[in-house]
C-alpha cells in the first residue's frame, strides 16, 4: 500500500492503478481457479488427464485368451488345431473364461451341447460367405444335438466309406441327413470283398431279426443315452423292425 | 650474498618441497574429486539406459506401438460372437441400443434396393433375409469405433475427456466426462453413445486394458473366422501389416478425411 501514493503521480491517470488491481486480481483468482479446478494430472502427456489411463487399464479382463486355455487343456488344444476349427478360439464358444483360469475349480466356463448353439454360425444364411459350411436346421437330423454326431474340436463330417456309396449313392445320401448318419454301411450290414467285383452273386449281409435293432435301442440296452428306447416285448411284437422303420433314414415317432 | 639471499638460498629447497608437496596434493584431490564425481557422471549416463530396459522387459511403452483393425467383409459369418464378447468385455448394457461394435446385414436385391439391418446389433445372429424376389448379393459387415488419426469427437470435447493415446487408441476419461454429448454428434460412424448409468459417453477403446497386457481385444479373440484383424499399422511383421499388404484397403467415409484406423477389406460399395 505504500507504493500505491508514489504511482499517483500526475502523469498516471488514477484508473491506471484501478485496472491493474482488477487485472491482477482477475490473474490471482484464475491461477486459484486452475489450481482447484484443474486435474494433477491433466496435460502431462497431452489435453487430457493422465491418470485416466491408468484407470481404463486397471479394468478387468473377461477373456483369458486361448493361450491360457493351452496351458492346461493342451491336448484339446492340439486336437482343435489339427482340425477344421483350428481358427476358432476356445471362448468363442465357451464363454469368457478369465475367471476359470485364476480359479480353475469354482469358476467353470459354459459346455454348450443344446442343438441352437452352432446354427449361430452354421445355419444357412444367404448373407454368409460361399463355401462357409452351411445347414438347414429343420431337415438336418431334427432334435439331434449337434455333438452327437460331430466333435465340436475336431468337427470333420461324418464319413461313408467311397466303396458302397459309388453304388448306393441314394441311400448314402439319405442316410448322411439321417439319425443314422454317424453309422458306418458295416455297423448293420457284413459286406463280403466279393461283393465289390460280382455283386449279384455275393450278396451283402442284412439283419435277421428284431434283437439285432434291440442291440441298440431296447430298454436294457448299453447304448448312449440319447438314443430312442422302446419294451421289444410290447413293441408290436409281431413284426420285424423294417417293416415300419426305414433303417437308412428312421423317423422319430 | 646477503643474509636474505643466504635465506632465499636456504629455503629454496624448501619451497621447492613444498611446490612438490602441492603438486601430490593437488593430484591425489583430482583423484578423490574423480572418485566422488564418477559416480555421478556413470549415473547421468546409466539412468536413460536402465529406463529402456525397464520399458523392455515389463513396462508397457504406448509410444512404441501404433493400433488398428482389419476387417475382412468376406470373411464375417454375421454369427454375433464379437459383439457379445465386447458387451461382456467392457460392461456394455445388454439392450439393444448400446453397442461397441456391431454387425450390419446388407441385403441387396434384385431390384437394386439396398436394405440394411442389425437386430439387436447382430448380437443374437440374423433372422432368415426376408427380401422379396431375388438376391443380388448379401454380406455382413462389422462395424466399431475407428480410431480416427484425425478424429472429430476429440476435436469437440470441451473439456478434454476424450483423448488420444501415443498408440493411436481413442479413449473416454469416465470421470472427467461431463456428458454434453458433443462427442457424439461428431462422430460420423456412430460408435459412441451416451452410458444409460454412468451419464458419461461411451465407446469401443480396442479393450486398451487387454493392449496392454499383450491380447489382443476381445472382438478379435473370439471371431471364428478370422474376419478380424489386429495389429500394428506401420510395422511390416504384424498379422495388420499382412492384411494390409494382400487385400486391396478400403475405410468407411474416406472423403471425411478423419483418416479410420480400421482397415476393410473386400468392402462392396454400397456400405456407408
Amino acid at each position: 500500500m505504500a507504493r500505491l501514493p508514489s504511482l499517483r503521480g500526475p502523469k498516471v491517470p488514477q484508473q491506471v492503478p484501478r485496472l491493474v488491481a482488477v487485472f491482477a486480481l482477475a490473474a490471482i483468482a484464475l491461477i486459484a481457479a486452475r489450481y482447484f479446478l484443474v486435474p494433477a494430472s491433466f496435460g502431462e502427456k497431452g489435453h487430457y488427464r493422465a491418470a485416466a489411463l491408468d484407470t481404463i487399464v486397471a479394468r478387468e479382463k473377461q477373456y483369458a485368451g486361448q493361450q491360457e486355455c493351452a496351458l492346461c487343456h493342451s491336448a484339446i488344444m492340439d486336437a482343435r488345431l489339427a482340425g477344421n476349427h483350428q481358427g476358432v478360439a476356445c471362448e468363442s464358444c465357451h464363454g469368457p473364461a478369465a475367471a476359470h483360469a485364476a480359479n480353475p475349480v469354482e469358476a467353470k466356463p459354459s459346455v454348450p451341447r443344446e442343438r441352437e448353439f452352432c446354427p449361430r454360425c452354421h445355419a444357412y444364411n444367404p448373407a454368409r460367405p460361399t463355401g462357409f459350411p452351411q445347414i438347414d436346421p429343420v431337415a438336418h437330423n431334427p432334435l439331434a444335438p449337434c455333438v452327437s454326431c460331430h466333435d465340436p474340436h475336431q468337427p470333420e463330417p461324418p464319413v461313408t466309406p467311397e466303396s458302397c456309396s459309388a453304388c448306393h449313392r441314394q441311400i448314402v445320401s439319405q442316410k448322411a441327413v439321417s439319425h443314422h448318419a454317424t453309422l458306418l454301411c458295416t455297423t448293420c450290414h457284413r459286406a463280403p470283398d466279393g461283393h465289390k467285383t460280382s455283386p449279384r452273386t455275393v450278396r451283402p449281409g442284412k439283419p435277421s431279426d428284431r434283437n439285432f435293432c434291440g442291440s441298440c435301442h431296447s430298454a436294457d440296452a448299453s447304448s448312449p443315452q440319447q438314443i430312442p428306447r422302446i419294451n421289444l416285448r410290447t413293441h408290436n411284437p409281431r413284426y420285424v423292425c423294417w417293416q415300419c422303420h426305414y433303417p437308412h433314414y428312421p423317423e422319430t415317432s | 650474498m646477503t643474509p636474505r639471499d643466504h635465506d632465499l638460498a636456504d629455503e629454496s629447497p624448501a619451497v621447492a618441497e613444498n611446490e612438490a608437496v602441492n603438486r601430490r596434493e593437488f593430484l591425489s584431490e583430482c583423484l578423490k574429486a574423480c572418485q566422488l564425481a564418477a559416480p555421478v557422471l556413470l549415473g547421468v549416463i546409466r539412468v536413460p539406459l536402465l529406463e529402456a530396459q525397464e520399458s523392455e522387459s515389463g513396462g508397457y511403452d504406448p509410444a512404441e506401438h501404433l493400433y488398428g483393425m482389419g476387417i475382412d467383409v468376406s470373411k464375417c459369418i454375421g454369427c454375433g460372437q464379437c459383439v457379445a464378447a465386447c458387451k461382456s468385455e467392457n460392461d456394455v448394457p445388454l439392450d439393444s441400443r448400446h453397442f461397441n461394435t456391431w454387425v450390419e446385414r446388407y441385403v441387396i436385391g434384385d431390384n437394386h434396393v439396398v436394405d440394411v439391418d442389425s437386430p439387436n446389433g447382430g448380437m443374437d445372429g440374423f433372422p432368415p433375409v426376408a427380401t422379396e424376389g431375388g438376391i443380388r448379393r448379401a454380406f455382413f459387415v462389422p462395424k466399431l469405433c475407428n480410431h480416427c488419426a484425425s478424429a472429430p469427437c476429440v476435436q469437440v470435447c470441451p473439456v478434454g475427456a476424450t483423448f488420444t493415446t501415443d498408440d493411436g487408441a481413442i479413449l473416454v476419461d469416465d470421470e472427467y466426462c461431463i456428458g454434453c454429448r458433443y462427442c457424439i454428434q461428431a462422430c460420423p460412424y456412430g460408435a459412441r453413445w451416451l452410458h444409460p448409468e454412468k451419464h458419461v459417453a461411451a465407446k469401443c477403446t480396442f479393450c486398451y486394458h487387454r493392449l496392454v497386457q499383450g491380447l489382443v481385444p476381445a472382438c478379435v479373440e473370439v471371431c471364428p473366422t478370422g474376419a478380424r484383424v489386429f495389429g500394428e499399422v506401420e510395422r511390416r511383421s504384424t498379422p495388420l501389416a499382412r492384411f494390409m499388404r494382400f487385400n486391396d484397403i478400403q475405410v468407411l467415409k474416406p472423403h471425411l478425411n478423419t483418416k479410420p484406423k480400421v482397415y476393410y477389406a473386400n468392402l462392396d460399395g454400397e456400405v456407408r
